[in-house]
């Protein structure tokens, strides 16, 4: 006990510890904490920016496929035509500014015994891996609707050339023609994201191609935000959008790429444009390291983030089964932030302290149009619930000027929030 | 045994020596989802840090009640209690 406590002495004068991050004794180099963090989107690279700015002694690794990360938020804009994608578009100089070491590359496989993570040729250790690896698409659940479909039928649920694919097809497409988007039942990445998707192309068609038409086929008669939604469609977009709810036969069955058509129990629905939104689970290396159950999500303990069925695995976003939080990316930075907290903490051998989050997801109708949900969240029983009286969703009876100030807030959190991960 | 030990002690070491008294409270870290902790992003919401605490506790105790109106705030206010709220506006005001 002497040696740790005229060595901690020693560390504590800052000449020292200058000294020490210079010539790094081996035997210190080794012990410090190893974080893995798979994911370097809107969750994963929060996580290892926030762990670096609580402790900048732990090794935090990012592991990312793309180089370029394409955000979701405010993609429906540009699908819209109010939106450049270069404005969507981040990279990691900010990440390895901070110390994150980034690799780009994608995980394979992990062995949460040895705790390694594979990846291209090597294998890389962690004391404690972090999963942010956001939604896969479930392939084959829509019948009709696999990789080569969606070549044709975007679903434009990961944004990128998805995006483009689907902005190019409305721009190519004659006036008069029949766009149908197709909604999947729940859970999915951002509940309100379909609506607010067919209000932006609703507002292209009514702008640029007054006689289409939009037809919305759902698989569900509730969603996000639905009266504000359909009093601002009534309001703004009556001739141009159609919602056609589960309980009226808008569940679709099946698609076919070969004549743009899609199948529900009652009838099939041809289209010039179809931008099929198909059921989803958690990225795939999530079912690898067996923290995602039958489901195809992850659960977690709402406290730490850690699997409660793999230990020393976390996981944040989209993957999680995270209570009454939805999968959004300011859900995904502010649980990112409660697990790095916890990681830190349990790298250490202290307890984590419980948390409170907070989600707000802002909905464009239309450009000077905003509409918002919010929430308050705790733990309870395993879960994470909603905090009694918080949150909830913009009036309904709001005036012009605060839905122009929600559509100004809206933007002012996708400049924030980006900042604060990327910038 | 002795590898365990040698394990606790590494950890020791490493141990950043005034972690705790930076802790932020539970729930402050979300608050920058929207309010920018950096000068950086062109933003009409305020930055917090830095600000009376006073000032923080009152804007928040008003909209909770609906006396000062609001296009978001009345909503995540009323998820903090009196103590909740005056232990993130304390943190706030001793960040840079
Ligand atoms: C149209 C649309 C609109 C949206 N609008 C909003 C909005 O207004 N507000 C809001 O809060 N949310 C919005 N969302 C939701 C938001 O995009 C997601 O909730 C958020 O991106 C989740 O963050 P994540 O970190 O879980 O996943 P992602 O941000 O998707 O990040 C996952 C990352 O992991 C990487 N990855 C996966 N597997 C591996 C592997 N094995 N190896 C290496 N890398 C891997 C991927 O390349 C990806 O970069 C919207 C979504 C859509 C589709
Ligand atoms: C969803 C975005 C969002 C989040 C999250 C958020 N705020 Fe706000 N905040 C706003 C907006 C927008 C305003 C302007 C008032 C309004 O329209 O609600 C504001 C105003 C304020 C003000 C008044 C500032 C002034 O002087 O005008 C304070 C104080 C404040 N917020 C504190 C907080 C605290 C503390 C938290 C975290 C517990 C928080 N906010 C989280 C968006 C947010």
């Amino acid at each position: 006990m002497t040696t740790a406590h005229s060595r901690r002495r020693f560390l504590r004068s800052s000449a020292a510890l200058a000294a020490a991050a210079a010539f790094p004794l081996p035997a210190l180099a080794q012990k410090a904490p190893r974080v893995l963090v798979i994911g370097g989107g809107f969750g994963g690279a929060s996580v290892a920016r926030e762990l670096r700015s609580i402790d900048p002694k732990i090794h935090v690794t990012l592991i990312e496929s793309n180089a370029t990360f394409t955000a979701c938020p405010f993609s429906n804009a540009v699908i819209g035509g109010l939106r450049d994608l270069k404005a969507q578009q981040f990279g990691y100089d900010k990440l390895r500014a901070a110390g994150v070491n980034v690799v780009i590359d994608t995980a394979t496989a992990v062995n949460a015994t040895s705790r390694t993570v594979r990846l291209g040729g090597i294998t890389l250790p962690y004391d404690r891996l972090v999963l942010a690896p956001g939604i896969d698409i479930r392939w084959g659940a829509l019948p009709g609707y696999d990789e080569a479909a969606a070549a044709k039928m975007p679903h434009a649920w990961r944004a990128g050339d998805q995006t483009t694919l689907l902005r190019d097809q409305l721009v190519a497409m004659d006036d008069g023609g029949v766009v149908v988007m197709s909604v999947p039942a729940n859970p999915f990445r951002c509940p309100p994201g379909p609506y607010e998707r067919a209000s932006l192309i609703a507002h292209y068609l009514k702008t640029s191609k007054p006689k289409s038409k939009l037809i919305v086929l759902d698989a569900k008669d509730q969603f996000s935000k639905q009266r504000l939604f359909q009093n601002a469609w009534k309001e703004l977009y009556p001739d141009h959008l159609e919602w056609v709810s589960l309980s009226a036969g808008g569940k679709v069955t099946s698609v076919d790429p070969a004549t743009n058509t899609l199948a529900t129990d009652f009838g099939k629905q041809a289209a010039q444009v179809a931008n099929v939104i198909p059921p989803q689970k958690a990225g795939r290396i999530a079912e690898i390291a067996g923290v995602a159950n039958q489901t195809g999500w992850c659960p977690i303990d709402p406290v730490t983030f850690e699997s409660v069925l793999v230990p020393g695995i976390h996981v944040v976003g989209d993957a999680t089964i995270a209570g009454a939080m939805p999968k959004s990316a300011f859900s995904a930075n502010a649980q990112a932030k409660v697990c790095a907290a916890a990681v830190a903490k349990l790298l250490t051998g202290a307890k984590p302290q419980e948390p409170r989050l907070i989600n707000t997801c802002y909905s464009l109708v239309a450009p000077d149009y905003g509409i918002s949900v919010a929430g308050v969240y705790a733990p309870a029983k395993d879960m994470l619930a909603e905090v009694k009286g918080s949150g909830g969703v913009s009036p309904l009876d709001a005036t012009a000027d605060v839905r122009a100030a929600e559509a100004v807030y809206a933007e002012a959190w996708y400049r924030t929030i980006t900042t604060e991960v990327f910038g | 045994m002795k590898a365990m030990s040698a394990i606790a002690v590494g950890a020791l070491v490493l141990l950043p020596v005034a972690a705790n008294a930076a802790d932020p409270p539970p729930g402050a870290t979300a608050c920058s989802g929207c309010h920018g902790s950096s000068a950086t992003a062109d933003t009409p919401v305020p930055k917090l840090q830095g600000r009376d605490a006073g000032e923080t506790v009152a804007a928040m105790v008003a909209f909770r009640s609906g006396e000062r109106p609001a296009t978001v705030m009345d909503r995540i206010a009323k998820g903090f209690t009196d103590d909740e709220t005056r232990l993130i506006a304390d943190w706030l005001a001793a960040q840079k």
